[in-house]
């Protein structure tokens, strides 16, 4: 069971949500689209369910050979959204208030056609099998209120899998959550996801969610698509210099390349093999507050320690560059920090160990 | 938000406190509320009650099952029992419409929905007498068909509607925007007709702001006097409503029986008030 998004627009007015985007979700893949805030991929994902109506292009679902068409410009071959049989998961839950944790999950069978619904002994059988899924049978009984927001998160999943839909899609699952608890549900989301092998899209702006959880990532920023890839990809190797800034710190250099070189201020330092080797004008690099070597006599630049805090086992330091052309900032583990006796105000060489160089001048690098 | 299990009832701290005032002044402000209270509200009512019962209870109710008070009372629970339906529907459509959609002349129905509040009740029953009278627009028209809504119970149950119809909508409306359309949502997601919708997620949700909403909309249904007035032409045991009556026996001099008939529209009072009550502290508990 796939996706096919093909040339999906959407507008709001004069706001461009989405601009032509294309994207396959494979069957059984779990895939997060991640992005900052109003980059659209909360509206991408309602448009998957059929809850908005693209102003154009074409959404395919393939369960078997033949596709079906969700949604195809003129409206007469789409299916709304109670046809789609899609299990969707709402931010803030929306449990139905009134109803026991029973009754919302047992929801989507009861509400069906007589001819098509089961009976009442089935729903029971059915619903108690999902509430011992979610872990929480123990809670039929209570009413949404009764409930924690981990609790109610996954009452909400086990609601939209009662209707065994064909794709799972969820708008940032834990997003109401605090830290702990997200943790937690994200490792057991994938864990279910395992078990289950529901073809299923998340929404998130947390990017170690989208890194742990996710099969495939999908970096949306400003109504694009940056990039897709496994997480692994996505974080080793960045397409733009936004994907990059977005699953991290980074800090910013200017400069040229030349004979495997970036030639930053005064400083040459080697490049890695698979980094674009040719001459090049201008070139930005990238690099992690982590990638990133302090020492008193090496090689690099030299920049002016300005601040120093302390956040477990590593030490994030604040440093000017000396030829006044801005910040870095770094993280070193605790043991050199102390072993090399650094201090504030002291001038010593900033050496990245790993550069990410983007040559064309990229104009995308928003905040 | 649904994130409060339990919502507490306000309690207003009369201890030392920052915000809190001197004894003296605060035992004077209580004695000129209590006052005011005594001479404007329980004054009147205990003097209904002892007006309508000073010739004894068989004068009493014999002001009650009079023909013309009988005919009174029927005509008055007529007109509620259209006028509330009616309204109840209005409301939750209108409610419905501007909480969950955007649409093109939402202010103006937000405006209009409160005309009813705004415009002086005999105005509202002027203005049935222009459309329906025999020289409104259209007279004419309805003379010629026999039809008659002015001075007739058409015209008393329209000029209820007109006096009503805010109630329902507007005890919705602020209910429906902070409910949102999430779970609405989710039921269709899962499968649920519009109708099926409406019925199991939106309606329950609602469902105590609207009996909210319906008791006041009842009680000014039944006690409505200018509007009604227009356009009744006060017609013994025919056009008058229940307020209508009580005029009409205190301008013969008959002050007993315009008392006594004066005491159901005070129970009517009472009672809307002891249901408002009940149905608040619901309203409250299950946000």
């Amino acid at each position: 069971m796939s996706i096919h998004v093909k040339k999906i627009v959407k507008r709001f007015g004069a706001f461009n949500a989405l601009r032509e985007i294309d994207l396959e979700v494979g069957e059984g893949e779990l895939i997060a689209l991640l992005g900052p805030s109003g980059c659209g991929k909360t509206t991408l994902l309602r448009i998957i369910a059929g809850l908005e109506t693209p102003d154009s292009g074409e959404i395919w679902f393939h369960g078997n050979e033949e596709g079906e068409v969700w949604f195809h410009g003129d409206d007469s071959k789409c299916q709304h959204v109670r046809e789609r049989q899609v299990g969707f998961v709402f931010q803030h839950y929306a449990l139905f208030r009134h109803m026991t944790v029973f009754d919302n999950v047992a929801f989507g069978l009861r509400v069906r056609p007589k001819s098509e619904r089961p009976t009442e002994a089935t729903i029971k059988e059915k619903v108690m099998e999902l509430l011992r899924l979610v872990q929480l049978d123990w809670l039929a009984e209570r009413y949404p209120a009764q409930l924690s927001g981990g609790q109610r998160q996954r009452i909400a999943l086990a609601r939209a899998l009662a209707v065994e839909p064909k794709v799972l899609l969820l708008d940032e699952p834990f997003g109401a959550l605090d830290a702990q608890v997200r943790k937690e549900l994200r490792r057991w989301l994938r864990r279910l996801h395992d078990e289950l092998h529901v073809t299923s899209v998340f929404v998130t702006h947390d990017q170690d969610e989208a890194l742990e959880v996710a099969d495939r990532v999908v970096v949306m920023n400003e109504g694009r698509i940056e990039q897709i890839g496994t997480p692994d990809e996505i974080y080793d190797h960045p397409a733009t210099p936004f994907v990059y800034q977005f699953l991290g710190d980074v800090n910013l250099f200017h400069g040229r390349v030349s004979d495997g070189h970036a030639h930053i201020g005064a400083a040459a330092i080697q490049l890695a093999g698979h980094e674009p080797a040719d001459t090049a004008v201008a070139a930005m690099f990238y690099t992690r507050p982590h990638d990133i070597e302090l020492s008193h006599d090496g090689g690099g630049l030299e920049a002016r320690i300005q601040g120093a805090r302390r956040a477990g086992g590593v030490v994030k330091v604040r440093l000017e560059r000396i030829d006044g052309h801005g910040a870095v900032e770094a993280e070193v583990p605790r043991e050199s920090w102390e072993a090399e006796a650094f201090c504030e105000d002291q001038v010593v060489r900033v050496y990245p160990k790993r550069l990410k160089v983007f040559t064309a001048p990229e104009t995308a690098l928003a905040t | 938000m649904t994130s409060q299990a339990i919502t507490l009832p306000r309690v207003y701290q009369v201890d030392a406190g920052p915000t809190s005032e001197s004894t003296p002044f605060r035992r004077l402000l209580i004695v000129v509320a209590l006052t005011f209270l005594a001479a404007f509200l329980w004054l009147p009512l205990a003097a209904v009650f002892v007006g309508a019962l000073r010739e004894g209870l068989g004068v009493y109710w014999e002001a009650l099952t009079d023909p013309d008070a009988l005919s009174a009372i029927k005509l008055t629970v007529i007109a509620a029992l259209i006028s509330v339906p009616v309204n109840m529907v209005f409301g939750i459509a209108a409610a419905w419409a501007i909480a969950k959609f955007e649409f093109r002349g939402k202010s103006l129905l937000i405006t209009l929905i409160d005309l009813p509040f705004s415009v002086s009740p005999v105005i509202a029953g002027l203005l049935f007498v222009l459309l329906f009278g025999s020289h409104g627009w259209f007279g004419e028209f309805l003379a010629e068909h026999n039809i008659r809504i002015v001075f007739a119970v058409p015209a008393i149950v329209l000029a209820t509607l007109f006096v009503t119809f805010p109630f329902v909508a507007r005890e919705l409306i602020p209910l429906m925007q902070e409910q949102g359309t999430e779970e609405e949502e989710a039921a269709i997601v899962l499968g649920a007709s519009g109708w099926q919708t409406f019925w199991h997620i939106t309606l329950p949700n609602i469902r105590w702001g609207l009996l909210y909403g319906v008791i006041l909309c009842n009680a000014r249904a039944m006690g409505e006097f200018g509007a009604v007035s227009v356009v009744s032409g006060h017609i013994r045991g025919l056009t008058n409503t229940i307020p209508l009556h009580v005029e009409i026996l205190y301008n013969e001099y008959n002050a007993t029986a315009a008392f006594a008939v004066a005491t159901l529209l005070a129970f009517l009072a009472l009672g809307t008030l002891a249901a408002k009550t009940l149905v608040a502290r619901h309203l409250r508990g299950h946000h």
